[in-house]
């Protein structure tokens, strides 16, 4: 019963990072009706970024919010420059655009900072936190608590600000939007640098955990995926649960049926996709989007 | 000269000059070029798919890799000739590619590019983990072919002529089949598939029958690199090897045959002359003209080279018109 509890924990905290990763994957979705294949690269840059910061010499801290500055700007920038010409092209020439930014910023983060492990410092202190008989990691609870901060702020600002509103209101209806003042190219590209935010406080989040090298985030990624295909890619409400139940179901189903541990991982994510996908293509919470033809 | 014309003189010169350069280069520039026909052969498969039929596949690498170790392990395990694995391989490509296409079809645009991506990451794992069968992460190691009836060719050079046959052999197949009824239907689907199937086509077996077709193709290629290279190991077949193929179609030509030729020239030369620079600078300078290329080329270097094709053909059309005007020999519009 405890190691159930204690890996139900340790799923969440998983699962956390699935979530955030997720969220930006639908915000950038909701938006403009693409998959940004690149999220999960993006985030791994910018936790170099950070990387960078602390090696310098930065405290944790001002590293942290530098580099969330930092990821927006980058991510508005990439929307500027390289999103926004191909907007209106068949969704196989935006597919291939954030295949290349994945490519880039994957071989980037090799030339620049090696491929070697690097350690990245957890922010939080290392004493597990014991109830009982349970021993849970802080890690693990910091980066649940720094997830549950992350989605209240962006639903504050969704919900009680005029810029959330307007951001809610291009993404819905983007020829009203434009018709009442609402620049909705500047909406988008808002889009893109919070969904790069996410992205980064979901790579520092997870560097502590598992070494910073260029390839870290490919795993989170397609769980993110399958986080955001099971919650419903029309749905941040059903990212953020999509990303709990799938960080949950993969720790219980690592520690419980033996023989697919950590070897078939992908497969477990690529089964959940396409089951998904066949039984319920919206997924849990999403709409189903009815086409005019 | 019109055009079919100069299509099929360019077309007789190039052959020609590939059957005179494996007496002309050293062993390992000739391994190259056959690994650009094996390339090109993989090429085609997917621009079935994705260019000409419009569903997206980020994880046709897969379908190389069951390929490749579908001919390993019928030679390694049960001595199979190398000449009977390819077709075998193609055969089981198409069944499991035809499978993975009837759920496709639900799939639309991006989830289908999800699907197969996921598919493409998960395939190197799979491998791995039927470890009695594919030797796990050490691979196969099978032992290379020599040239049958006595020819006069060392390994080297047999290899290159068998993957040219090849590769002749299915460009010939595709040409047929993209430019009959059946190539029009897969057209039509990508264009608009709801007037395709008011006409009358049956979008469903259209559909799931292409993506077999296409995974036979890259199946074949896969299969043909594992007699080449005589060694099949799982990390060769990762996600990167699938993006490689998509890179090449993009920057060849969507929906091109010859395209698929310039794109496996590309996908086997540019890495080698950037790995100078560095080890990641290939895949920055794929990225790069992945992005250029959507933007500015989106039709690809056929494209580029149809355009100025007939830039330069129309002039010369337009010049002999000026000096002797003929009926029926107007510039095109």
């Amino acid at each position: 019963m405890d190691t159930l509890i204690q890996q139900v924990v340790s799923g969440l905290a998983t699962g956390s990072i699935y979530a955030a990763l997720a969220l930006a994957l639908v915000m950038i979705y909701q938006a403009t009706d693409v998959v940004n294949f690149a999220q999960g690269e993006m985030a791994m840059f910018a936790t170099y970024v950070a990387w960078s910061l602390i090696n310098a010499g930065v405290p944790y801290w001002p590293a942290f919010f530098a580099t969330l500055v930092i990821a927006f700007a980058g991510g508005l920038l990439i929307q500027r420059l390289v999103i926004r010409p191909v907007a209106n092209a068949p969704i196989l020439t935006i597919v291939i655009v954030t295949i290349g930014l994945l490519v880039i910023f994957n071989s980037l983060a090799g030339w620049i900072f090696t491929y070697v492990q690097k350690p990245f410092p957890s922010p939080f202190p290392k004493e597990p936190v014991r109830v009982g008989e349970i021993v849970l990691g802080t890690h693990d609870l910091g980066q649940i608590g720094v997830t549950l901060i992350v989605l209240l702020c962006i639903w504050l600002f969704f919900r009680f600000t005029p810029l959330g509103l307007a951001m809610r209101a291009a993404a819905q209806n983007p020829l009203s939007s434009r018709l009442v003042g609402i620049r909705v190219g500047w909406m988008l590209a808002l889009g893109w640098a919070l969904a790069a935010m996410f992205g980064a406080v979901a790579g520092m989040m997870v560097a502590p955990v598992l070494f910073l090298d260029p390839n870290m985030m490919g795993g989170v990624q397609i769980y993110a995926f399958a986080a955001a295909t099971l919650g419903g890619f029309t749905s941040p409400v059903g990212a953020v649960i999509g990303g709990l139940i799938v960080g949950v179901v993969e720790n219980l189903v690592g520690t419980y049926v033996t023989f697919i541990g950590t070897e078939l991982k992908f497969s477990v994510a690529l089964a959940l996709i396409i089951v998904v996908l066949l039984v319920k293509p919206s997924g849990l919470f999403g709409r189903t989007t009815v086409k005019r033809v | 000269m019109n055009n079919a014309r100069a299509r099929q003189v360019f077309l007789g010169v190039a052959i020609l000059i590939a059957c005179v350069l494996p007496f002309v280069l050293s062993n390992f520039r000739l391994f190259q070029f056959t690994q650009v026909y094996i390339y090109a052969i993989a090429l085609l498969g997917l621009n079935l798919l994705t260019g000409y039929n419009g569903q997206i596949s980020l994880g046709h690498g897969a379908f190389f890799a069951i390929g490749a170790y579908a001919a390993a392990i019928l030679m390694d395990r049960w001595g199979v000739p190398y000449g009977w694995t390819l077709p075998i391989a193609a055969a089981i490509c198409l069944l499991v590619g035809f499978l993975f296409g009837l759920p496709a079809l639900r799939l639309e645009g991006l989830y289908l590019a999800l699907a197969t991506f996921a598919l493409a990451l998960a395939a190197p794992q799979i491998l791995k983990y039927f470890e009695h069968w594919t030797g796990g992460s050490q691979g196969l190691v099978l032992t290379k072919p020599k040239a049958p009836f006595g020819l006069a060719l060392n390994p080297d050079q047999w290899l290159y002529f068998l993957a040219l046959g090849v590769l002749l052999l299915t460009f010939w197949v595709g040409g047929n089949l993209l430019r009959g009824r059946v190539g029009r239907a897969i057209v039509a689907i990508r264009d608009n598939p709801i007037a395709a199937q008011a006409m009358g086509v049956n979008t469903a077996v259209v559909k799931s029958v292409t993506f077999g077709i296409s995974a036979a193709f890259t199946g074949l290629a896969g299969a043909l690199s594992a007699v080449v290279v005589a060694f099949v190991a799982p990390d060769s077949f990762n996600v990167f090897l699938s993006i490689t193929l998509l890179i090449g179609i993009v920057i060849g030509g969507l929906a091109s045959l010859s395209g698929a030729i310039y794109g496996a020239f590309f996908i086997q030369f540019v890495p080698n002359l950037a790995q100078d620079i560095s080890k990641a600078a290939p895949w920055a300078i794929f990225g790069v003209f992945l992005i250029v290329f959507m933007i500015a080329m989106p039709s690809g270097i056929a494209g580029g080279i149809g355009m100025l094709w007939n830039r330069l053909t129309r002039r010369r059309v337009s010049e002999t018109a000026a000096v002797a005007p003929r009926p029926g020999m107007q510039p095109t519009p």
